[in-house]
C-alpha cells in the first residue's frame, strides 16, 4: 500500500533534477550570504582596501595607525569608575597595561608632521582575566557619522578630482567641526602631550544592572606646550618616536582617565557629534606609561587593539562604528600577520631611499 | 534483498539532526559575518563562537557514540567506489566538525584575542600569541569552510540518491522516521 516518494513510473531523471535543484538552491544561498551576489556591500575588505596608499598597503604593517611605538606601564584605578561599571578593571587597584602611541596614517614611513591625527592603542588586564582594548585619537570628534560615510571619505580622499574632498565636505556638515579642529588646533611636540579620546561611545552596566552611556578620554599630566607644524618638521620626521622614548626613560608619564557620561536624551550613535560640555565627567584612574619599546619584535605588534574586546561591564552601544572597527581591524590584521616576512617593510624602503 | 533495514540509534539520529541544523547555521553565520561591517557582525561573531564550541562538544560526545554503537552496514549490492566514498566522506565530516572549533580556537588564540561566547562564557587561550601560527590556522580554518560546505552539499546529494533513486535504505537508516521508501525498496 506504501509508496514511494517517488514513483517508478516518474522519470529518474526527475529525481535527478529534483536532487541537483536542492543542491544549486543551498550552493546560491551560500554565495548570497557570503555576499558573492552583492558586489556593493561594504565589505571589511573594501573598507582596509581603501585606505592603503596609492603605491599599496605597506606591507607587514596595520593598514591604518601604521606608524607606532609599543609602550608598557599601569593602570591605577581609584575605585570611583565602580558607580559606572561593575567591571574589575574600575575597582580600586593596578592593573597591568599595554599600549601603542600612534599616527594616523597608512604609511609606516609618514614624516610625523605631515599627520594631523595621532592615536593610542591601550589594553588594560585585571586578575579575573578580562581585558579591555581601545584605541582612541587625539580629535575632539570623529570626521563623519556613519562607516558607510567613512568609505566615502576614503574614497574622496583617493580620488584624482580635485574637489573630490570639497564635495564631501558639502554634502557631509558634520564634517566641518573635524575639518576646523584639523586646520585650527595648535600641534605639540610629545605624545605625552596629547589628548586621547574614545569618541564612540559605550555602555556601562554596573553592578546593579544599571547602564549609562559613556565616552572616555585620556588627558596628559604633562604640561602641554604648542607648536606649530612647520616647527615640528625641523625637528625631524621621526622626533615623536625618539622623543617619547626618551622623556619616558627620564620619568613614568601619566594621563587621567576620565568618563564622560551621557544625560537621558543624548544621543550615543554619532561619535562626529560632541555631547554638550557640561556632560557629568568621572575621574576613574591615571594611566602610567613605564616603558617605551621598538614597534618591531614589541609587546603591541601582534595585538589588535579591537575597540569591541570589552570586559563585563563594558558593552557596545547604538554607535555603529565599534563593529565596523571591529570588522576591519581584524582584517587588517589578518592581512598584516600573514606578511610577517615583510614587516620591516619600512626598513628596505629605507635603505634604499638613502644614499 | 540489496537493501538495509537497519537504522541508526535513535540518540545517533537526534546527535545527527541537531548538529545539522548547528553546522549549516555556522557556515552561513561564517561567511555572514565576514561580508558586513553592519552591528550585526558582532552577534553574529558571538554566535559563531558559542556555536563552534556546542559543535566540538556535540562531535565528540558522537564520536563516541559511533564508536560504541558502529554504523548500520551499508547494502551489499552498493558498488566499490560508492562504499569508499562514503567511508571517506565520514571520516573527511567527523575530522571537519571536530577540527573546526579547535582551529577556530586556536587562531583566536594566537591572536591573543580573549575567547568570549554568548552570556560572556569565556574560554581560555589554548595557544600562545604567534603571528605566523596565527595566519597558519586562519587560512586552514577559511579554506576548510569551503571544503566543509562542499562536502555537506555532496552528503546531502548522496542521501537524496540514496532516498530518492536507489531505494537502498540507506536515507531511512538516518532520517528522522522511518521511511516509506525503505518499505518499497526492500520488498
Amino acid at each position: 500500500m506504501t509508496k514511494p516518494l517517488i514513483s517508478p513510473g516518474n522519470s529518474k531523471l526527475g529525481a535527478l533534477a529534483f536532487i541537483a535543484a536542492v543542491i544549486a538552491v543551498a550552493a546560491a544561498g551560500f554565495a548570497f550570504t557570503a555576499g558573492w551576489l552583492s558586489p556593493n556591500r561594504l565589505t571589511a575588505g573594501k573598507l582596509v582596501a581603501a585606505l592603503a596608499p596609492p603605491g599599496g598597503p605597506a606591507l607587514g604593517h596595520r593598514r591604518n595607525h601604521a606608524k607606532g611605538i609599543c609602550f608598557i606601564g599601569t593602570f591605577d584605578s581609584n575605585g570611583d569608575g565602580t558607580e559606572l561599571s561593575r567591571s574589575q578593571v574600575f575597582t580600586r587597584g593596578q592593573y597591568p597595561a599595554l599600549g601603542r602611541f600612534n599616527l594616523g596614517t597608512a604609511d609606516p614611513n609618514a614624516p610625523d608632521s605631515t599627520v594631523r591625527i595621532r592615536g593610542m592603542g591601550l589594553q588594560i588586564a585585571t586578575p579575573d582575566g578580562e581585558e579591555w582594548r581601545t584605541a582612541m585619537i587625539d580629535a575632539p570628534v570623529f570626521p563623519v557619522s556613519t562607516p558607510e560615510e567613512f568609505y566615502r571619505l576614503l574614497e574622496a580622499l583617493r580620488s584624482k578630482d580635485p574637489d573630490a574632498v570639497k564635495d564631501f565636505a558639502a554634502k557631509q556638515p558634520e564634517f566641518a567641526v573635524f575639518g576646523k579642529w584639523a586646520s585650527s588646533a595648535p600641534w605639540t611636540a610629545s605624545y605625552a602631550e596629547e589628548r586621547f579620546n574614545s569618541l564612540d561611545a559605550f555602555t556601562f552596566v554596573n553592578g546593579s544592572g544599571i547602564e549609562h552611556a559613556v565616552r572616555w578620554s585620556l588627558l596628559p599630566q604633562a604640561k602641554v606646550t604648542p607648536i606649530t607644524d612647520s616647527d615640528l618638521t625641523k625637528l625631524g620626521p621621526d622626533y615623536l618616536e625618539q622623543e617619547i622614548a626618551e622623556r619616558v626613560g627620564k620619568a613614568p608619564q601619566r594621563w587621567t582617565m576620565v568618563l564622560t557620561v551621557a544625560s537621558p536624551g543624548d544621543q550615543t550613535s554619532d561619535p562626529s557629534k560632541a555631547w554638550p560640555a557640561d556632560r557629568r565627567t568621572v575621574t576613574v584612574g591615571t594611566l602610567v606609561v613605564e616603558r617605551i619599546e621598538a614597534e618591531r619584535d614589541g609587546p603591541c605588534r601582534d595585538i589588535n587593539f579591537d575597540p569591541t574586546v570589552l570586559p563585563n561591564g563594558i558593552q557596545v552601544s547604538d554607535d555603529p562604528f565599534p563593529a565596523a572597527r571591529s570588522a576591519a581591524y581584524a582584517k587588517s590584521y589578518d592581512l598584516r600577520t600573514a606578511e610577517v616576512r615583510d614587516y620591516p617593510y619600512h626598513m628596505k624602503t629605507a635603505t634604499g631611499a638613502k644614499p | 534483498m540489496n537493501a538495509t533495514s537497519e537504522r541508526f540509534t535513535p540518540l545517533q539520529r537526534l546527535l545527527h539532526w541537531v548538529m545539522a541544523i548547528c553546522i549549516l547555521s555556522m557556515l552561513f553565520i561564517g561567511v555572514g559575518f565576514a561580508s558586513t561591517i553592519t552591528p550585526k557582525y558582532l552577534p553574529l561573531v558571538a554566535a559563531h563562537k558559542t556555536l563552534g564550541i556546542a559543535i566540538l562538544v556535540l562531535a565528540l560526545i558522537r564520536l563516541g557514540v559511533r564508536v560504541r554503537y558502529g554504523a548500520p552496514r551499508l547494502p551489499v549490492n552498493l558498488p566499490t567506489p560508492m562504499k569508499l566514498a562514503a567511508q571517506l566522506s565520514h571520516y573527511a565530516l567527523y575530522a571537519l566538525m571536530i577540527g573546526m572549533p579547535l582551529l577556530g580556537w586556536g587562531m583566536l588564540s594566537a591572536a591573543g584575542y580573549p575567547v568570549v561566547l554568548y552570556w560572556n562564557i569565556r574560554l581560555p587561550q589554548i595557544l600562545p600569541l604567534n603571528a605566523a601560527l596565527h595566519t597558519v590556522l586562519w587560512n586552514a580554518h577559511f579554506y576548510l569552510a569551503f571544503a566543509f560546505y562542499a562536502l555537506i552539499l555532496m552528503h546531502i546529494a548522496a542521501a537524496l540518491f540514496h532516498g530518492l533513486i536507489l531505494w537502498d535504505g540507506v536515507f531511512g537508516s538516518m532520517a528522522p522516521a522511518p521511511s516509506r521508501v525503505k518499505v518499497v525498496a526492500a520488498e
